[in-house]
């Protein structure tokens, strides 16, 4: 393991920081979202999970990672900037007038794969960029990261049928299983659950684990592939809005702006909480 | 009568000529490997053809992501379905990306003809392109068809060629060079411009003939690429005959018709008329049938010019 899980957890919480003081100063972006995956991303590009290089972002044997949940735009922005993609001061031309850090991910940025932000994307683009190193046997692997209620659209299912039939084992599916989409509660609008049996039916290799533990989302990651054959779907168990208590588990910060005072107390508690 | 030729027999062999000089070259298709004829692609590359069943929308993203890879995929299905059940990918995963990524409709417009409205594609050039970034290409024969394959594989980004499956006589010589945005003026004339593309081109060449019957010299031009539109074949034939009639295997709300009325209307008014289908949905009949139901006919055309060119009615 090339971090200390330790690490990896302080640094998750700079980029979440980061990223609220950012969606403050823009006026936009989408709180909840962001913080549930803050660890995910960070073991991903922090972690040393990707072998992607930010000098040289568009490497032919890079591994690919497509924010299939684009409008978390302002996490993999965070993100990218701490891992050294562009300069972390660009942040603050977030969704201003003809910044490049557009309210979804487009390509101009680099280490964006995809312009995504209209849901369920991101899986079958996935799907093909794996069956693309498979055809040239090359090592690198495509990592997806989903929402959970972007699991709704239909387009994700014929990828999850396609991507087993081709036996891609390279291919990597993350959902962020915050159980929390826009208005409501997943479960009371269309329910995902069973959700690992559905991954496992459609051929699937499937992990389920804390979305938060750092250890283990590494540890998770360097067991891939989980089998031979088989695309990999790491059920991600997250909270919306986590780090920050009065935000946690609320529909409500789907895309609720921090005030003043909401951030001053925010990145306390944050602060607080690596120490 | 004049020899029939399905265009789609020259896309795929153009496209498997392409491929085996290219390794870059993958093809996708919706379980449609007879109706996009890429059989023999299948034997010839069988690692290089992607069936990925009747999932329009996996289909096109898949295509993106092979681009991603470094693949040029050229995704072959009929345009009905290629279009509209994939049209969010089409324009997210392949336009504002940047993928390269080629989209072959093929049987489009009346093609099936009773097959019904769910079969018909005569939307398609109205909504790829009103996308950003697409190139959109009507080739008219085989010629041109087998031509554009090549420009397609050797542009980068995305494109989207319209094949027929009706058949088409052949209206370019052996030394055509058919070039993206560029029209091909297939007759001169200078008292009405045909303005046409794909399976209307042959037509609208039957009507100059008619028309030169009746004393009328008609320009013939075949603009193949509809996006991005040769604006200046299409200023000077406003400004050289003063009157154009154009004709499309299309709805004409947002299609070609438009496309070249956009040109006109913005820097040479000339008066214009536009053939294509009105905005209903057909009814029962085969292509043929439906062709003469909707005015796509030499003598509609004709009639059309006349109108223009006499400022009354047809004689």
């Amino acid at each position: 393991m090339s971090i200390d899980p330790q690490i990896l957890r302080r640094r998750a919480n700079d980029i979440r920081r980061r990223n609220l003081a950012m969606i403050h100063e823009a006026g936009g972006g989408h709180t909840g979202g962001d913080l549930s995956a803050a660890d995910i991303l960070a073991a991903l590009y922090l972690g040393g999970v990707l072998n992607v290089n930010p000098e040289d972002p568009r490497a032919p044997d890079r591994d690919r990672f497509f924010m299939s949940k684009g409008h978390c735009s302002g996490l993999l922005y965070t993100t990218l900037a701490s891992t050294g993609f562009f300069p972390e001061d660009e942040l603050a031309t977030f969704m201003q007038p003809l910044s490049r850090l557009n309210g979804h991910p487009n390509v101009h940025v680099p280490g964006v794969e995809a312009n995504t932000g209209a849901l369920g994307h991101g899986l079958p683009v996935a799907t093909g960029a794996a069956l693309a190193a498979k055809m040239d046997g090359a090592p690198w692997r495509a990592f997806v990261l989903t929402g959970d209620g972007e699991l709704q659209e239909g387009s994700n299912w014929e990828a999850a049928m396609a991507a087993s039939q081709y036996r891609l084992d390279n291919l990597i599916l993350i959902v962020d299983r915050n159980r929390i989409q826009m208005v409501d509660r997943t479960e009371r609008i269309v329910g995902l659950e069973p959700l690992a049996d559905k991954w496992r039916a459609f051929g699937w290799s499937v992990h389920e684990i804390d979305g938060h533990d750092h250890a283990q989302i590494l540890d998770t990651f360097a067991a891939l592939p989980f089998e031979e054959g088989r695309p990999n779907c790491v059920i991600a168990h997250t909270t919306k809005g986590k780090g920050v208590s009065f935000i946690e588990d609320r529909a409500g910060w789907h895309h609720r702006v921090p005030t003043e005072k909401e951030l001053t107390a925010a990145l306390e508690e944050l602060e607080e909480a690596v120490e | 009568m004049s020899t029939l030729f399905d265009c789609r027999i020259a896309f795929a062999a153009a496209l498997e000529d392409i491929a085996r000089q290219d390794p870059r070259i993958v093809a996708l298709c919706n379980d449609s490997v007879s109706s996009t004829k890429l059989s023999h692609f299948a034997e010839a590359f069988p690692d290089r053809l992607f069936n990925v069943g009747i999932a329009e929308q996996n289909m096109v993203g898949m295509a993106a992501g092979l681009a991603n890879g470094g693949k040029i995929p050229f995704v072959a299905a009929a345009a009905c379905f290629l279009t509209a059940r994939a049209l969010e990918q089409i324009k997210a995963d392949l336009a504002y990306t940047g993928s390269n990524v080629k989209l072959c409709g093929v049987s489009t417009g009346l093609a099936y003809g009773p097959l019904g409205g769910t079969h018909h594609a005569i939307e398609d050039i109205a909504w790829l392109r009103a996308i950003a970034d697409m190139t959109v290409i009507v080739p008219a024969d085989p010629v041109e068809t087998e031509q554009a394959v090549r420009a397609a594989a050797a542009f980068v980004g995305p494109v989207y060629l319209r094949l027929s499956r009706m058949g088409v006589p052949v209206v370019h010589d052996a030394d055509y060079r058919f070039e993206i945005g560029k029209a091909a003026r297939l007759r001169d004339g200078t008292d009405v411009t045909l303005v046409a593309c794909g399976t209307l081109v042959p037509r609208a060449l039957a009507a100059a003939k008619l028309l030169e019957a009746d004393g009328v010299q008609a320009r013939v031009l075949n603009i193949a690429t509809v996006k991005p539109i040769d604006r200046q074949a299409i200023v000077e034939a406003a400004v050289e005959t003063g009157a154009i009639v154009t004709a499309e295997e299309h709805t004409v709300y947002g299609g070609f018709g438009s496309a070249v009325a956009e040109v006109v209307a913005t820097t040479h008014p000339v008066s214009t008329r536009i053939l294509g289908v009105p905005g209903v949905f057909a009814p029962t009949g085969s292509s043929e049938f439906l062709f003469e139901h909707f005015g796509l006919t030499p003598r509609s055309i004709r009639r059309a010019a006349l109108e223009l060119v006499r400022g009354g009615g047809a004689p």
